[in-house]
């Protein structure tokens, strides 16, 4: 009788004891990248590599997802701001919507889904297959030659993709409130130029999607580099990456707010 | 894939990058000078500041000639102390009035600065001398009660001698 | 066997999380010759391997491999040790996002600063030494078992070690493939002189190959011998191991408590 009152208790303290133990091992495994990454500078050639895959692949659905979420904005907006007379506000409603919180926050979602999630296949799949062994046999170390240039590539990859994704919501927006509404296109961009403060929301908001770059890239690569190798472990791990990113994004996202604005 | 390829992809990827921040930062967001060297400050006391904000827009027959940069009480006089960045561009003299406006009825409220005729420039760290509060909604919506619950006080009684 | 070992194991256990794996090893292997661990699956042979190439180090006693004390080296040292020895994997483990030519060239790239020229005669020389001079435009996912192998192979010699160490060379190969590997691993060591330790439980296909055999069952070294002695031998272990042969010394069933009457649950039958 004891033991089942005490089961749930036991089950909350044997997951929060994971947890802790297992975001200690992913800073020991922080500092072992970091350490590991003198490589990346002297061989820029391996991150630009990465940065193709992790970037480059990624353009196209931040593209998209960019425009279509300026377009509901517009929309939404639009219906909203007309009910108190102020649809002029249109793109400062816009702008600052995505370049505060929804451009870091879906760029980063995104991220993680496309290129996270890839990453750690990739890590897991060569640990499966012996690969990271084989590298380190051959005196090569692979977190250097492995981890640290994805590692990089996805800090350096994430802001520009969350630029982007701003530009694209912007322009949707754009083409939501100007051209297919009607409003002024004066009024829509002279509104954004008011409200949008370079340092407080650009800035910021770039600072934030770096700051989800790290986190999401050092959970990718540390999922994959931790994966049991075998098919249902990757798969596992491929699935935390995502999950794990999601939760780290919004919550890291509410503290640099509450920080920031 | 090709080595050459990829380093042209990566190279396109940064480029848009770098444009995309730009658009940012001067299309969307308004670069205005933020280096202490082209902008001067000056202080405006109100009595009464409302609705106003620090990044308030400062404006002069309606250009943005700079921003507020600071609101304070003080609490000796018990009057607001505001801080204004100005451009460097623009000065006016010292018998400028500054008055607290709102941007249509229900708009943002800025800070309306009303050229004077001294010949005198107005230098850095200088306080403006004449000031106008702002329009507070309660306030006037008061002032509009109570005259015209003086007025139908006043028809009520005309009706009851009848 | 000859007084100059290569390689020498000394009193050597190891445990992995409290269960023992190997238990008091000794062997010798001589410098130049290639010599089999045979052993069922499970038996420690992999983790004999793992000892050699520095990835898990043991407990107790010394593994010296040319004078000098894996166990006992530090990060720079082991590098150093792991750069003159190349290793073929049990699926060649090649890298799947990288080239043939790249993967051959992966280890020349990483240690040397060759020039490009000079690197691509090298890697195009150690693919003809396996045979698959043409292929290196390909990708790994294109190639059969066997030729992965094969690439495998000419990665893990791309640095001229004085060491080779193949780890179930054989596994998953069609007779054919098995007899070219086997044909490129005899002549490597010879034509080199490298010292080999293969891990394998292919008897024949071995048998055919090596100087020296060493037998380990349940992490122990239970017998020796060239590959005539172990044909020969009398040893009923050895017997079973080398014919093939279902039951001996090796039990069919793994060893349970219980009956499977008792299992079954047909014990309650009698008592209703």
């Amino acid at each position: 009788m004891l033991e089942t009152l005490l089961f749930p208790f036991r089950h909350i303290g044997h997951l929060t004891v994971n947890a802790i133990w297992r975001l200690g091992f992913a800073c020991r495994f922080l500092f072992a990248v970091l350490k590991a990454s003198g490589q990346c500078f002297t061989r820029f050639g391996l991150v630009v590599r990465e940065m193709y895959f992790a970037g480059v692949l990624s353009l196209i659905i931040i593209i998209v997802s960019g425009l279509f979420v300026g377009m509901v904005l517009g929309l939404q907006g639009y219906n909203t701001l007309a009910r108190f007379g102020s649809s002029d506000a249109l793109g400062a409603l816009v702008a600052l919507s995505l370049l505060r919180e929804l451009g870091p926050v879906l760029a980063a979602l995104l991220f993680a889904s496309r290129s996270g999630s890839a990453m750690t296949a990739e890590i897991g799949l060569m640990k499966a297959t012996e690969q990271l062994d084989a590298m380190a046999v051959m005196a090569v170390d692979p977190l250097a030659r492995v981890v640290a240039p994805r590692f990089w590539a996805g800090i350096l990859s994430m802001p520009v993709l969350a630029a982007l994704f701003n530009v694209m919501g912007i322009l949707g927006g754009y083409l939501v409130g100007v051209v297919m509404i009607g409003l002024d296109s004066g009024t829509y961009w002279s509104q954004m130029n008011n409200s949008v403060d370079l340092h407080f929301d650009v800035v910021n908001g770039l600072i934030k999607s770096l700051v989800f770059g790290i986190a999401v890239t050092l959970i990718a690569v540390f999922e994959g580099y931790d994966a049991t190798p075998t098919a249902a472990g990757v798969s596992s791990a491929t699935t935390r990456t995502v999950v794990t990113s999601a939760l780290v994004i919004l919550a890291l996202d509410f503290i640099l707010t509450a920080f920031m604005f | 894939m090709k080595r050459s390829t990829i380093d042209l992809w990566v190279g396109i990827f940064v480029a848009i990058g770098i444009a995309a921040v730009t658009f940012l930062a001067l299309k969307v967001a308004n670069l205005t000078p933020q280096s202490s060297d082209s902008t001067y400050t000056l202080y405006a006391d109100f009595d009464n500041i409302g609705g106003l904000k620090v990044k308030a827009p400062v404006k002069s027959s309606g250009v943005v000639v700079g921003r507020v940069s600071a609101v304070t009480l003080d609490t000796k006089r018990y009057v607001a102390h505001v801080a204004l960045t100005l451009d460097n561009r623009y000065r006016f003299s010292r018998d400028t009035s500054a008055e607290i406006l709102t941007a249509g009825l229900l708009g943002e409220q800025y800070v309306g600065l009303t050229q004077g005729g001294d010949d005198v420039n107005l230098k850095a760290g200088d306080t403006l001398a004449i000031t106008s509060s702002a329009l507070v909604l309660e306030q006037l919506i008061g002032k509009f009660m109570t005259s015209f619950g003086e007025k139908g006080g006043d028809s009520h009684a005309a009706s009851a001698a009848k | 066997m000859s007084s100059d070992p290569f390689i020498e194991f000394r009193n050597v256990s190891f445990a992995y999380s409290g269960r023992p794996i190997l238990k008091n090893i000794n062997l010798r292997i001589p410098r130049g010759k290639l010599v089999a661990v045979m052993g069922g699956s499970g038996s420690g042979k992999t983790t004999l391997l793992s000892l050699i190439s520095g990835q898990n180090r043991a407990q107790h006693g010394q593994v010296l491999v040319d004078g000098r004390d894996v166990g006992q080296m530090t990060g720079r040292e082991l590098y150093e040790h792991r750069r003159r020895m190349g290793m073929l994997f049990q699926f060649g483990a090649l890298f799947t996002d990288l080239s043939v030519f790249e993967n051959v060239a992966f280890p020349l790239r990483e240690h040397t600063r060759l020039q490009e020229s000079m690197l691509r005669d090298l890697v195009l020389l150690k693919l003809n030494a396996v045979g698959l001079r043409g292929t290196q435009e390909l990708m790994p996912a294109e190639l059969s078992g066997g030729m992965s192998r094969r690439v495998a192979l000419a990665r893990a010699i791309a640095l001229d070690p004085q060491l080779m160490l193949y780890d179930e060379p054989f596994t998953g190969l069609d007779p054919i493939s098995l007899g070219v590997i086997s044909l490129l691993i005899r002549r490597l060591n010879q034509a080199l002189g490298t010292t080999a330790v293969m891990v394998t439980h292919d008897v024949h296909k071995s048998l055919d190959i090596v100087d020296h055999v060493y037998f380990v069952a349940n992490g122990e070294i239970v017998a020796e011998g060239t590959p005539e002695q172990v044909r020969a031998s009398e040893l009923p272990w050895v017997h079973q191991f080398v014919y093939g042969e279902a039951d001996g010394p090796v039990h069919f069933a793994y060893p349970t408590s219980t009956s499977l009457a008792d299992d079954l649950n047909l014990g309650d039958v009698n008592h209703a």
